[in-house]
C-alpha cells in the first residue's frame, strides 16, 4: 500500500507525461477489442446463417444424366424410390436419421382464403435436420405414428398461418390441401429468408395421396463424426458412388445428381474465421505492442529524468530490489489502468454496436444479417488483464535495469 | 567508530587512470568532529564517498563500526547506508515534489516504517531543526539554509552512527552558513561523529580535528583541544 502511494506521488507530479503515456495503452487495448469484437459479430453472424439448418446435414437431389452409362443413354431423367434411401442406409455407416422429400406445389385453403405453398412429404427426423423451430403451444412435427397411420396432419411456417389465419390460430384447424382436408398439428416458427412458407405432411401420407408413381427428387440426412474436409470429401465420394450404382449413372456424370455437404462447407467456414481471428488478434496485438514499446519508451526517459532522485534515494538507503520494484509496479500501474480504460471503452463500443443492431434486427422481418453479437467474451477480458500486467513488466523491466545501475555519486552530481 | 588502512582509489578512464588515493592511513574515533581540506582534485570528496559507501576502493580496508566495508552487494550497501551513515550534501539534494515532512520521513520509508508513524517521527526532528511551520512546504519554497537544515534532519532521522556533510554550506551566505554550523556543533555535541568536507577554513574551525589532503595523501591532522 504504502509503496503504491509512494508511485503515485511520483505520477501524480509528471500529470501530462502519464497520461500521454497511458494513451497508447489505452488505444492498443481498445482497437484490440474492438477487433476482436467485429471478427467474432462477422464469425456469428456467418454462424447464425449456417445454424438455419443443424450442420451435420447432407442433401441429394437427382438430376439429368449427360453421359452414356453402360448401354444406357445420356438424357435419362433421374429421381429416388425407396431403395435409394436404404442403398444410402446400408452402404453409408456415417449416415444417421435421413428421410426422402416429395415436394409438391400446392394450393392450402382455409374459408376464403387461400395461397400456393412448397408441401413437403418428409420424416419426423426433417425436424432435427433443419432446424425447424416448433415453440410451446406451437403444437408438435409430423411424428411416427402420422407416418404408419398415413394421417392426414400437417405442419405449417407461421407465414403460411399469418396469411391464412390471419389472427386466429391455425392449431387444431382444418386446412384443404388441393382436394384433401388436413388437420394442422404445428406451427413452423422458424423464419426462412426466402419464398411463401413451406408445409410438412407425413411422408406416406405423401406417396399415397398425391404421389401415385412414388419418385421423388431428394433425400436429405445427417451424418456423424466427420471431422475434417477430408473425411466429408471421401463420404460425399462414396454417396456418390452408391448412388451411382443404384441408379445406374456415370459415377464422373456431374449432372446426374447434386450434393449439398452443410458440414463440409461449415468446416471450411471455420477455417477461414479460425484465419480471420488469427489475423485480427495480430494487428491488435501489434498495436498493443506498438504501445508497450511507448511505455517502455517514456519510463525510460523518466528514469533518466529522475535520476538525481533515484540517486538521493539510493544514497538516503533505497535496496536496488526497491527501486527495480518501484520502476516495475509503476510501468504496471500506467498500462494496467490506462488498459483497463481501453478496453471499458472497447467493450463499451462493441456492445453499443450491438444493442443497435439487435433494435435495427427486431425491426427488420427476416432477422438475418452478416454481422451479430459483435462483442468479445468475458474470458478475453481476464486474458487482457493477464496481458496487460505481463506487458507492464516487460514495458518496465529495461528501465527499471538501468535505474538500478546508476551511481549514487554521480546521479547526484547531475544539475 | 572508522578505520582506513592503505585505502587506495583509481579512476580508470579509456585513455588514462588517475589514481586519486594513494594510501590513506585514517582513524576516526566515536563522537569526534572532523573536517577534511584540501584543493579541488585533492580527494577529499572521493575519500568521503567511500567512507559514506556511495564508492568503492581498490586496496586496503575501510572498518565501519567494526564492520569491513569491502565488496558489497548493492543490497548491503544501501543497508549499511541506511542504517549507519547520514548525508549533508552541497545542493541539498531534496526531491523536488515531496514537501520537507516527505523528505525528511524518505530514509524510514526504507525501514519499512508505518506512514503514520514516520510522518510523527520527521515531524519531531523539523520541529528540532525548527522548521515545524514549514513541513507542507515544497523545496522550491524554502532559503538555502532551511533547505539544508531539512537535509539534516533527513540524514539523522534514522540516527545513523556517522553524519558526512560535503560543502555543508558550500551553496549558502555566511549568515546561513553560521546556522547550519550551529545545527551541525549541536549534533556533534549530542554524540554523533560528524565528517565534513569543505574548502573553507571558517568552517573548518567549527571543528576539533582538520585533515589536510593534497594530492591523494593525508598532509597533515591538526588537533585541536578544547
Amino acid at each position: 500500500m504504502d509503496i503504491l502511494q509512494e508511485i503515485l506521488a511520483g505520477l501524480k507530479h509528471n500529470k501530462l507525461r502519464t497520461m500521454l503515456t497511458g494513451l497508447s495503452v489505452s488505444w492498443g487495448i481498445f482497437i484490440l477489442i474492438v477487433l476482436l469484437g467485429a471478427g467474432n459479430g462477422l464469425k456469428n453472424g456467418v454462424m447464425s446463417n449456417f445454424s438455419e439448418r443443424a450442420t451435420n446435414t447432407v442433401q441429394i437431389w437427382s438430376g439429368r444424366s449427360s453421359m452414356p452409362y453402360k448401354g444406357l443413354k445420356s438424357g435419362r431423367s433421374l429421381n429416388f424410390a425407396e431403395k435409394q434411401i436404404v442403398d444410402v442406409d446400408e452402404s453409408l455407416d456415417e449416415t444417421g436419421g435421413k428421410t426422402g422429400v416429395v415436394e409438391k406445389n400446392m394450393t392450402i385453403t382455409y374459408h376464403n382464403e387461400y395461397g400456393s405453398y412448397s408441401v413437403n412429404g418428409v420424416n419426423p427426423v426433417y425436424e432435427d435436420i433443419f432446424n425447424l423451430k416448433i415453440e410451446n403451444g406451437g403444437g408438435r412435427f409430423i411424428n411416427d405414428l402420422d407416418l404408419k397411420n398415413q394421417n392426414k396432419v400437417i405442419v405449417i411456417d407461421r407465414k403460411i398461418e399469418e396469411v391464412l389465419f390471419k389472427t386466429e390460430s391455425a392449431l387444431g384447424k382444418y386446412v384443404q390441401v388441393g382436394k384433401v382436408m388436413f388437420k394442422v398439428v404445428g406451427i413452423n416458427s422458424k423464419k426462412e429468408r426466402y419464398g411463401e412458407g413451406s408445409a410438412y405432411i407425413p411422408f406416406t401420407t405423401a406417396q399415397s395421396i398425391f404421389n401415385p408413381n412414388k419418385k421423388f427428387y431428394s433425400i436429405a440426412m445427417q451424418v456423424n463424426g466427420l471431422k475434417t474436409k477430408d473425411a466429408n470429401d471421401k463420404f460425399n465420394d462414396k454417396l456418390k458412388q452408391t448412388m451411382s450404382q443404384s441408379l445406374r449413372f456415370d459415377p464422373t456424370d456431374t449432372q446426374a445428381l447434386y450434393l449439398y455437404n452443410a458440414q463440409r462447407d461449415y468446416i471450411e467456414t471455420m477455417k477461414i474465421f479460425g484465419g480471420i481471428t488469427i489475423f485480427v488478434s495480430i494487428i491488435g496485438i501489434f498495436t498493443l505492442i506498438a504501445g508497450i514499446v511507448g511505455v517502455s519508451n517514456i519510463m525510460l526517459v523518466s528514469v533518466k529524468e529522475r535520476t538525481r532522485e533515484i540517486g538521493i534515494r539510493k544514497a538516503i538507503g533505497a535496496s536496488p530490489a526497491s527501486i527495480l520494484r518501484s520502476i516495475i509496479i509503476e510501468s504496471i500501474l500506467i498500462t494496467t489502468i490506462f488498459g483497463y480504460i481501453g478496453m471499458v471503452m472497447g467493450v463499451g463500443l462493441t456492445e453499443l454496436v450491438n444493442i443497435i443492431m439487435q433494435q435495427s434486427a427486431a425491426q427488420s422481418d427476416t432477422g438475418m444479417s452478416v454481422f451479430k453479437d459483435p462483442t468479445v467474451q468475458l474470458s478475453y477480458v481476464f486474458v487482457s488483464t493477464a496481458i496487460l500486467i505481463i506487458s507492464g513488466v516487460i514495458a518496465g523491466y529495461m528501465p527499471a535495469r538501468r535505474a538500478v545501475r546508476i551511481k549514487p555519486i554521480e546521479a547526484m552530481r547531475e544539475e | 567508530m572508522i578505520t582506513l588502512t592503505n585505502v587506495n582509489k583509481t579512476y580508470y578512464t579509456e585513455a588514462t587512470s588517475l589514481h586519486v588515493l594513494k594510501g590513506i592511513d585514517l582513524h576516526i574515533s566515536e563522537g569526534e568532529y572532523v573536517s577534511v581540506m584540501g584543493a579541488s582534485g585533492s580527494g577529499k570528496s572521493t575519500l568521503l564517498n567511500i567512507l559514506g559507501i556511495l564508492d568503492n576502493y581498490d586496496t586496503g580496508d575501510y572498518m565501519l563500526n567494526n564492520k569491513l566495508i569491502k565488496n558489497l552487494s548493492e543490497k548491503q550497501a544501501a543497508a549499511y547506508r541506511n542504517e549507519m551513515i547520514g548525508f549533508v550534501f552541497q545542493s541539498f539534494n531534496l526531491i523536488n515534489f515531496k514537501n520537507a515532512l516527505e523528505n525528511v520521513a524518505l530514509p524510514l520509508y526504507y525501514k519499512n516504517v508505518s506512514r503514520k508513524r514516520r510522518n510523527i517521527i520527521a515531524m519531531e526532528y523539523l520541529d528540532r531543526m525548527g522548521l515545524k511551520d514549514w513541513a507542507l512546504h515544497m523545496p522550491n519554497e524554502m532559503s538555502g539554509g532551511q533547505k539544508q537544515r531539512v537535509a539534516i534532519a533527513r540524514a539523522i532521522i534514522s540516527q545513523p552512527k556517522i553524519l558526512l556533510a560535503d560543502e555543508p554550506t558550500g551553496a549558502l551566505d555566511s549568515h546561513t552558513s553560521e546556522e547550519v554550523m550551529k545545527v551541525l556543533n549541536e549534533l556533534n555535541n549530542n554524540g554523533l561523529t560528524t565528517i565534513i568536507v569543505t574548502h573553507e577554513k571558517s568552517v573548518a574551525d567549527e571543528t576539533r580535528k582538520i585533515i589536510h589532503i593534497k594530492d591523494g595523501l593525508i598532509e597533515t591532522v591538526e588537533e585541536k583541544t578544547r
